[in-house]
């Protein structure tokens, strides 16, 4: 047993429910008690879907545990079929028809219909939302998707993009576009907007983009084996991914490697001399492993920040979030608990923290500016307007969206000059948070007490700071103190100093000037 | 109308496909009044995921509950699960000194594998009591249906509270604190003090109770706690529900006659609040009158909130559906609406949603699954979950009630959507 409060993934079963959901044509006949329809929200409220996910749950209660459950499942499965006529069905069980052991997939064998069931095993128990979405991805593919003649002209697959994925609707039009550009055609999407029909054709492609490894991978690879498929390695979000991308696809068709840099605005708007003050910042990077993969090279390579961390919540990205980790010369987090997560980045004190919306929270009580870059986020992250990750448009839309949190150069130069003046004293904060502070880190006796444990910034019981380095320390503003104080006191204690004074302070200044 | 209203209208039964939540949903606001209670529910990511969608941001605030998430070792053997759930609740009550009352809440996968959490409960109380009691009541999809959970919890309380033999009245049901403050100080006025609640605010204000205990219902959902406090020697005193002027006047009017109030004396009480009432449902139930309203089952709320529509603001029920239909607590409001519209306890969505759609009402009150594709398909809707999360019981309130009704179909008239297309 596990304690929890909050999760970065649902159960396997609502993966499964964001590839019914995206797809058309297919209908998920779901062994579940009363209750677990609550799922359906999230697609209805948080996507702000405009038709109810074609699942159809069992509704089990406790007077039919028994055989009776096993009737209900086929009545089920007989109504949903009647009622919605699917080209295909998807049958599996929630965590507690898991436990009753009625095996959906057997009977449904037996109910005859003639149309595809693809029987669905997710552990429950084991295995979390985007494995359940991988698995039945890959199911849905293995079962219906059969060698066909290939398309005369260069052709590709866009796998991977799910319901309830964090832009999986404005990355498909971007890539679409970018595939324009070098002359090849979208044969399948897939599973967003697939009919079981357009599955089965998926194998007329002449490369598959594996576009989120989390959702999509397992599916890749089958049709690599199974359809001599490749597939592509590179998830173009950030210029220098686009570039790769562009390349490795060229690679695989023999279409020439062509990128649309006529509305790409990144490149300038981050060495034009107001981005200058971006130079070091130094950023906390966490979400799903693909997710902060790419975004750990915008922000060293194009957004000349720091990486100060960087860790995922999706085990299976373990492997390769560590090996980017050692590459950046971090420790990486590989944590599925909201708490490692908080107390890492408040040891780390970053000035950015690129997250999903848990780490939205955290900066908000640490009072550290945050952007959004992953799964899970809320119903403000599926916005009305055209907003891709990918392509040079997503390259533009992550300019503006690790930009907006941090204080402006021009900005952060007057807070310096005048950080005595009314306006800008340390309590009024920064203009992005409209006018509300955040919590100073150094004044720990206003702060409510469950916020107490994180507001200092961990430092070692021997070093002592004089009160007038103190009172120096905070005329530095608040958004650079605690790097300040955290600096100092590793300055100190390299030269073995147990005290601090203004001295010390002012040394250590200079001895990490750049 | 007949006398008898809807009390004897025959009731369409459906089972099938039920898009409802489950008991563990009440957790969200009844950690909010018990505050030194800490809900931990043994169950599965499913059920710790569900809590986090329904209690929204409420999570980011340090909120006292939790899921103890059964794991691949948990159902190997049983045995084993008890020691974890031990060594789960001792790191908790550990680190969060101030909870005095646990709940170990029962889900769909603990009571299919029968663990045992009123054994649980019992070992758990010999560990950590007095200082702290443990409790348990299930909150499962299998057993309950949303509101439900709140009554197996107002329940499973109800053996341990202490005995008294004096007279006195017992409030049950959880309410906003404005709401239960106006509540008590309408019954002061009428001279009705030391009122008993159930839940308390804390542990120790715990109420006590006997044969001269009467027991009026602040929710209509409360069918076992009513029972279990009946079998303490405790009486009902049955009322509609006090959503509205008249059904907080008539709610009040019993509890006046049972103490023997003056007629005077309450008239004097309520007179300037129900006038105020009054003024404020008719000022903003106006875009409802007339209009036809469909009610999908959700919180056993449907009848009493389908009797101040109908008789305080003017509309027409097609159908009140609502998850379980309790004949002894329903009576009073079911007598109130006027015979038509088609009750139905339980139910089988797709069914019903096809007589939605032939009814075309000009309201229908459902779930946030529903809501969204209802309007996409042209029909106005009123998200239910809001309606037990909103202050919404007794006089000041009525105005606030009848808006929320109001609000959807002032928008539909609102917005000039044809010109944006």
């Amino acid at each position: 047993m596990k304690l929890a409060v909050w999760t970065y993934e649902g159960p396997p079963h609502v993966g499964a429910m964001r590839v019914a959901t995206a797809m058309k044509g297919l209908h998920y006949v779901l062994h579940a008690p009363q209750g677990d329809t609550y799922a359906d929200l999230l697609f209805t409220m948080i996507e702000r879907r405009d038709h109810r996910p074609p699942v159809t749950y069992t509704t089990f209660q406790a007077r039919d545990l028994g055989s009776d459950t096993a009737t209900l499942f086929r009545e089920a499965a007989h109504a949903a079929y009647d009622r919605f006529a699917p080209q295909a069905m998807v049958v599996g069980a929630s965590c507690t028809a898991e436990l009753i052991q009625d095996d959906p997939g057997g009977l449904a064998e037996t109910m005859g219909l003639p149309i595809p069931v693809i029987p669905l095993e997710l552990p429950s128990y084991q295995r979390k939302e985007n494995f359940g979405a991988d698995e039945t991805f890959f199911q849905i593919v293995r079962a219906l998707a059969r060698p066909v003649e290939k398309t005369a002209r260069p052709t590709a697959n866009l796998i991977g993009a799910t319901a309830l994925g964090f832009r999986h609707r404005d990355d498909l039009t971007e890539l679409a576009a970018m595939l324009e550009e070098m002359g090849i055609g979208v044969n399948v999407t897939a599973p967003y907007d697939a009919t079981p029909a357009d599955i089965a054709r998926l194998g007329a492609a002449h490369v598959n983009v594996l576009m989120y490894p989390e959702t999509g991978e397992a599916a890749c690879r089958w049709m690599e084996r199974e359809l001599g498929l490749p597939f592509t390695k590179t998830v173009p979000i950030g210029v220098g991914a686009c570039r790769d991308f562009v390349a490795e696809l060229a690679a695989i068709t023999g279409q020439p490697a062509r990128l649309d840099t006529s509305r790409l605005r990144l490149p300038w708007y981050s060495s034009s001399v107001d981005s200058t003050y971006l130079t070091g910042k130094r950023v906390f990077i966490f979400g799903d492993g693909t997710h902060v993969a790419v975004m750990a090279r915008v922000a060293r390579d194009e957004m000349g920040f720091e990486v100060a961390g960087l860790g995922c919540y999706n085990r299976e990205q373990a492997r390769p979030i560590r090996a980017l980790a050692r590459d950046y010369g971090v420790e990486a987090l590989i944590t599925d608990d909201y708490l490692d997560v908080e107390q890492r980045i408040a040891e780390l004190a970053p000035e950015l923290i690129l997250g999903t919306q848990m780490e939205r929270h955290i900066g908000k009580r640490l009072g550290i500016p945050c952007a959004v870059i992953s799964a899970p986020v809320h119903v403000q992250d599926f916005p009305a307007r055209y907003s891709p990750q990918m392509g040079p448009e997503g390259a533009n839309v992550l300019f503006d969206t690790l930009v907006h949190p941090l204080v402006m150069g021009l900005e952060e130069h007057l807070l310096t000059m005048f950080r005595e003046d009314f306006e800008f004293h340390d309590a009024a904060g920064p203009s992005h948070h409209g006018g509300h502070a955040p919590r100073p880190l150094s004044e720990p006796e206003g702060a409510p007490a469950e916020a107490a444990e994180f507001s200092h910034p961990p430092q070692s019981a021997e070093i002592l700071w004089h009160p007038a380095a103190e009172r120096e320390l905070k005329k530095i503003p608040f958004f650079v103190r605690g790097k300040a104080r955290r600096n100092t006191e590793s300055f100190a204690a390299m030269r073995g100093q147990h005290e601090i004074d203004i001295d010390t302070l002012y040394e250590a200044k200079a001895h990490y000037a750049r | 109308m007949s006398a008898q209203g809807c009390q004897s209208a025959p009731v369409l039964r459906e089972r099938g496909q039920r898009e409802v939540f489950c008991g563990l949903t009440s957790i969200v606001w009844l950690h909010r009044k018990m505050q030194d209670a800490f809900f931990l529910v043994v169950g599965s990511r499913t059920c710790a995921h569900l809590l986090q969608s329904a209690a929204g941001v409420m999570i980011f605030a340090e909120p006292r509950f939790g899921t103890a998430i059964l794991e691949e070792t948990d159902l190997a053997g049983l045995a084993d699960a008890q020691d974890e759930l031990d060594r789960e609740v001792a790191r908790l009550l550990s680190r969060r000194t101030d909870i005095r009352q646990l709940f170990l809440v029962g889900s769909c996968p603990s009571e299919v594998i029968k663990l045992d959490l009123e054994k649980a409960a019992e070992r758990l109380n010999a560990q950590h009591g007095p200082r702290t009691r443990v409790i348990n009541f299930s909150g499962s999809g299998i057993e309950t249906t949303f509101t439900q959970g709140e009554d197996a919890c107002l329940a499973a309380m109800v053996p341990a509270l202490a005995a008294t033999e004096k007279r006195q009245l017992l409030v049950a049901g959880a309410l906003p604190d404005a709401v239960q403050d106006q509540m008590l100080a309408l019954l002061s006025g009428m001279g009705i003090e030391d009122v008993a609640l159930l839940p308390a605010a804390r542990a120790e204000d715990a109420p006590a109770i006997g044969p001269g205990t009467v027991v009026a219902l602040a929710q209509p959902f409360l069918g076992d706690t009513l029972a279990a406090l009946e079998r303490r020697g405790a009486r009902h005193l049955p009322a509609p529900f006090p959503f509205g002027e008249q059904g907080t006047t008539a709610w009040l009017a019993a509890i006046a006659a049972e103490f023997g109030v003056d007629d005077a004396v309450f008239e004097r009480v309520t007179a300037a609040p129900r006038a105020r009432a009054r003024r404020a449902v008719a000022q903003a139930a106006a875009p409802l009158a007339d209009r036809s309203v469909f009610f999908f089952p959700d919180s056993q709320l449907e009848i009493p909130l389908a009797r101040f529509l109908t008789v305080e603001c003017g509309m027409q029920a097609v159908e009140i559906g609502t998850p379980f239909l309790h004949r002894q607590v329903m009576g009073p409001d079911l007598a109130a609406i006027a015979p038509g519209p088609t009750l139905s306890e339980g139910q089988d969505v797709d069914r019903q949603l096809d007589r939605a759609r032939a009814a075309r009402p000009d309201l229908s009150v459902c779930g946030l699954g529903l809501a969204n594709p209802l309007e996409a398909e042209g029909l106005t809707t009123k998200w239910a979950i809001e309606l037990v999360f909103t202050p919404v019981h007794f006089y000041e309130q009525a105005g606030d009630l009848a808006g929320l009704f109001a609000r959807p179909l002032r928008r539909r008239d609102a917005l000039r959507l044809e010109g944006a297309t």
